[in-house]
């Protein structure tokens, strides 16, 4: 990557897959640079303190919170947003469940709890606690949610 | 209606219909489309809580890179408000809460207003802090606003109180209450006091505004209220309202919060600085906690008086709403607690007075239960005091003074089935889901103790007397079709059931129906504003409308084809038929874009369906006794919250909370059921966590999420939520609002079954341990 006088840079990311080439500041966070740049609106900022998750996507396969990664940082790592994902099984099983409301959380929500399924496949409910306990709902019990992760764990997808 | 009629449409728990869109990051909120060539606007916020502002100085922002104007209100006079103008767009002459937005930059990128905010210099000259509403009430209080008398009433019904920090009082005058107060055999009372809180939305506020060389405005905004805007800006700008186009795209969560007009007018002033090009200005999470609106504060004294059988027969209330700086829908909020007073109760002697108060906190506007939740706490408080006063089992208490027919409400309203449907019913349920009879509080080992708590509550959609909804229907050349209003989903799935309900009236499948996702004032028929419960009931109605036009069309020309009368016709599964030789029918898709004669001569036209409902026999409460009709009728609950709770350090863990709602119908069980379960695990995370803290200055601290916590996947309790259906006659097949019901009774079912484990009188939230162990040996007053 190179910067300019005025502090700006070209860096490359890979995202879902391809190249894109993508123009940013030493301090300009992923989450900023694939929302503004690239388009792909489904990480949201929400909170911008790693508090909420909404702004959740997959560096390498694991969940990060995009708003406290640098765009920087993401060079030569994987990234995938909920634009990118191959409509999983934790997609179809959030609707199903009815673990939609107001949608904000969701992209987040979807892309860690598809990371959970993968990285253990066999969570208890301790480890699915501890795993969604880094994202905030605000419309909903949170219950639908945990019906829709148990389903896919369970293989009913 | 028989209840055992096939149907088409409701009772199916449908998904919603753009569950898809947002399980795949399709769906576009308010700050995912922003062009490039689109101006950035970023705020200057008030440091103080109250101060005079000597000067601001905008010169250096205005030389920074990137800048293309600073803008600020010190010469402009215009006020705004919902019912009392007294908020300026940018504040003037002085700042009244931490936070209040001062001026506003506008700049190519959020980087570069972001950095040139920093560069406007204010100068300010603190005063001294209306930090509660105890000082606010205090005679000689500095006030919040010396010129209370000049401020336009943009409704009549408000009363503000020049030289004081009273912006309205609404009075309830029932029976004879000093007779009352005699025949009682117990009297309790008890003081709270209830902290201002946070809507958190997870989505911010955010407005874009564009003004067009043709005179158009061009606004999108995340909000509940799009035709609200359009009223708004029409007023403070003189703008005709067909030239003002206001979108609202799906929103991300609201609760009340996000009907109030505020950062509209801000990137209205923005765009126009700049010529009309488009500006986004999207608040930041400190901003959208302390700059925009938050949930009132509620200050109150309770005295209820029964007879040894329970029967209450008089009660006096004294509630004080803390509306902060501004009073948008806070001085609302204070006529409809004064209106439902009681509670779900028949109480035949009640004197209350119900005030907005002013102070330097945030300002305050409508939260989902519209200042239910508030006053239900300290009046089912009070309630579970009384039956320890009285001896009796608390739920008896209530099912022995459920409001019912034959009674009135507060505002001598005369209650129904229909218009209240059943309290008593939803009490029996609540017994036995709470497995009540097994007792309220059961020690489990040395340390803890599992406790139960319940109240009851209703609540009545208040709306102008002249809301509107309104709704068209459209048919595709298939005969599919689709529903255009102006309801706004915020995810409470209404637009859903709005398909389902025209989908049984047609007797068609719901899958052939589509409805608009996002708003928009110039495409989309009015609907007041997406709040109070009420879009089910009222854009339902205009929905039902709508098909009942669409049938007469639809048999008027079937009549023609068929060559029968059209009383002689029927409809379902998109054919018209005649209803005694069903074999004899024209499919939907060949009438409804006109019929073609065999020999191509061709009759009719498109079919489209209009439909409108306007509030009926609504009245503002009278001044002086409170008498009036504020809503078209109530929907009532009992609720309840178990916890175990240890005694030694006073944490407890939530192990379950249930609520019963009488809904007059279900429409969508699965969707009725998430609405209602959010409610009540929001209900949880506000009585157990969450307040606004001001310090002694009156300057918020913990704006954010890392500070203002929010309740977590790991401590939800398990959910129980269950209906009645006592048929409301008005309601679209009988159905009622629920949107807000499960948050009013959560936070109070929570109090009683903590005061009840920890054996303490717990009169305020947030819950917290420290609360609970602080009352417990005694460091705290009453009213903590
Ligand atoms: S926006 Fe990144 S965690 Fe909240
Ligand atoms: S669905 Fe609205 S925040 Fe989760």
């Amino acid at each position: 990557m190179r910067w300019s006088m005025t502090g700006v840079g070209t860096l490359i990311l890979k995202v879902n897959g391809s190249f894109k080439t993508v123009i940013a500041r030493p301090s300009d966070t992923l989450v900023d640079v694939v929302r503004g740049q690239l388009q792909l609106t489904g990480a949201k900022p929400a909170c911008e303190t790693g508090d909420c998750g909404a702004c959740t996507l997959l560096v390498d396969g694991l969940p990060v919170k995009a708003c406290l990664v640098l765009a920087v940082e993401a060079v030569g790592h994987e990234i995938t947003t909920i634009e990118g994902l191959p409509l999983v099984p934790m997609q179809k099983a959030f609707v199903d469940k009815f673990a939609t409301s107001c949608g904000y959380c969701i992209p987040g929500f979807i892309l860690n709890a598809h990371a959970l399924a993968v990285h253990h496949p066999d969570a208890d409910d301790a480890v699915i606690a501890e795993w969604l306990d880094s994202n905030l709902c605000r419309c909903m019990s949170y219950s639908e949610i945990r019906d829709a992760v148990r389903s896919v764990l369970a293989g009913e997808y | 209606m028989d209840r055992t009629e096939a149907r088409a449409g409701t009772r199916d728990s449908m998904v919603s219909l753009d569950a898809w869109s947002k399980a795949t990051g399709g769906a576009k909120f308010n700050s995912d489309s922003i062009e490039q060539t689109t101006l950035h606007a970023a705020l200057v916020t008030s440091p103080y809580a109250h101060a005079r502002i000597l000067s601001i100085d905008t010169s250096q922002a205005e030389q920074m890179p990137g800048v293309k104007a600073v803008i600020t209100c010190q010469n402009l006079a215009i006020r705004c408000g919902t019912w009392l103008a007294d908020r300026p767009i940018l504040a003037g002459w002085k700042v009244r809460y931490y936070g209040e937005p001062v001026a506003a930059v506008v700049a190519m990128t959020q980087h570069e207003a972001l950095r040139a905010i920093e560069a406007v210099k204010v100068a300010y000259e603190p005063l001294p802090v209306v930090n509660s509403i105890a000082d606010a009430m205090k005679l000689g209080a500095p006030l919040v606003h010396e010129d209370l008398d000049s401020y336009i009433r943009i409704k009549p019904v408000i009363r503000p109180r020049p030289g004081t920090n009273i912006a309205h009082h609404q009075a309830v005058r029932k029976g004879d209450i000093s007779k009352a107060w005699r025949e009682c055999d117990e009297v309790v009372e008890a003081s709270y006091s209830l902290p201002q809180s946070d809507h958190a939305a997870l989505e911010t506020r955010s407005a874009r505004v564009e003004l067009t060389p043709d005179g158009r405005v061009n606004v999108h905004s995340s909000s509940q209220g799009p035709f609200i805007i359009r009223k708004n800006i029409s007023r403070y700008f003189g703008v005709d309202k067909h030239k003002i186009i206001v979108t609202t795209p799906v929103v991300g969560g609201s609760f009340g919060g996000k009907q109030s007009v505020q950062l509209e007018l801000i990137a209205f002033l923005a765009s126009r600085a700049v010529g009309g090009q488009a500006v986004q200005l999207t608040a930041t999470r400190e901003q959208d906690m302390a700059s925009c609106p938050v949930r009132i504060g509620l200050d109150a004294h309770v005295k209820l008086g029964a007879r040894r059988d329970g029967r209450i027969v008089a009660a006096e209330f004294i509630w004080m709403v803390d509306s902060g700086a501004y009073t948008d829908m806070a001085v609302v909020e204070t006529t409809s607690i004064a209106a439902d007073c009681t509670g779900p109760y028949a109480i035949d002697n009640v004197w209350c007075d119900s005030y907005c108060v002013y102070t330097n906190h945030p300002f305050a506007t409508s939260f989902r239960g519209f200042g239910h939740l508030e006053y239900t706490f300290c009046l089912e408080r009070t309630m579970d005091k009384l039956a320890l006063a009285l001896g009796m089992d608390p739920l008896e208490l209530r099912l022995a003074n459920a409001i019912g027919t034959g009674h009135t409400s507060p505002t001598r309203t005369p209650v129904n089935s229909s218009n209240a449907g059943s309290l008593a019913h939803c009490i029996g349920r609540l017994k036995s889901l709470m497995n009540w009879d097994e007792g309220q509080r059961i020690e489990v080992d040395g340390r803890k103790v599992r406790a139960k708590g319940v109240a009851c509550m209703w609540k009545n959609s208040s709306t102008p007397p002249n809301a509107i909804s309104s709704a068209i229907l459209k048919f595709t050349p298939d005969g599919s079709l689709s529903i255009s209003c102006g309801a706004v989903d915020m995810g409470q799935g209404a637009k859903t059931g709005l398909v389902q309900l025209l989908a049984e009236r047609l007797r068609m499948s719901p899958d052939r129906i589509t409805i608009n996702v996002s708003v928009n004032t110039e495409l989309n028929p009015d609907h007041w504003k997406t709040v109070a419960s009420a879009t089910t009931y009222m854009a339902g109605r205009a929905v039902l409308n709508a098909a009942d036009d669409l049938l007469a069309q639809l048999k008027s020309i079937a009549g023609v084809v068929l060559k029968c009368p059209e009383a002689d016709l029927d409809v379902a599964e998109e054919k018209v038929f005649l209803r005694d030789h069903p074999e004899v029918f024209v499919p939907f898709r060949d009438i409804v874009h006109g019929y073609m004669y065999p020999n191509g001569n061709s009759v009719g036209g498109q079919i489209i369906g209009r439909g409108s409902f306007i509030m009926r026999h609504l009245t503002p409460l009278d001044e002086g006794t409170g008498e009036g009709k504020p809503g078209p009728g109530w929907t009532v609950g009992a609720q309840g919250v178990e916890v175990e709770f240890d005694s030694r350090d006073c944490t407890y863990r939530l192990l379950k909370a249930v609520t019963v709602i009488d809904a007059g119908r279900v429409i969508n069980p699965a969707l009725a059921r998430l609405v209602v379960a959010g409610g009540m695990s929001m209900g949880l995370s506000l009585a157990s966590r969450e307040a606004l803290v001001v310090d002694d200055e009156g300057r918020v601290m913990n704006p954010g999420f890392r500070t203002y916590q929010l309740m977590r996947y790991s401590e939800q309790p398990e959910y129980v939520v269950e209906f009645v259906e006592t048929p409301n006659i008005e309601g679209p097949m009988g159905a009622r609002g629920l949107g807000e019901h499960g948050i009013i009774g959560t936070p109070v079912a929570l109090a009683n079954a903590l005061s009840s484990a920890s054996g303490v009188d717990l009169n305020t939230f947030p819950l917290t341990p420290e609360c609970i162990w602080s009352r417990r040996v005694g460091l705290t007053g009453d009213s903590m």
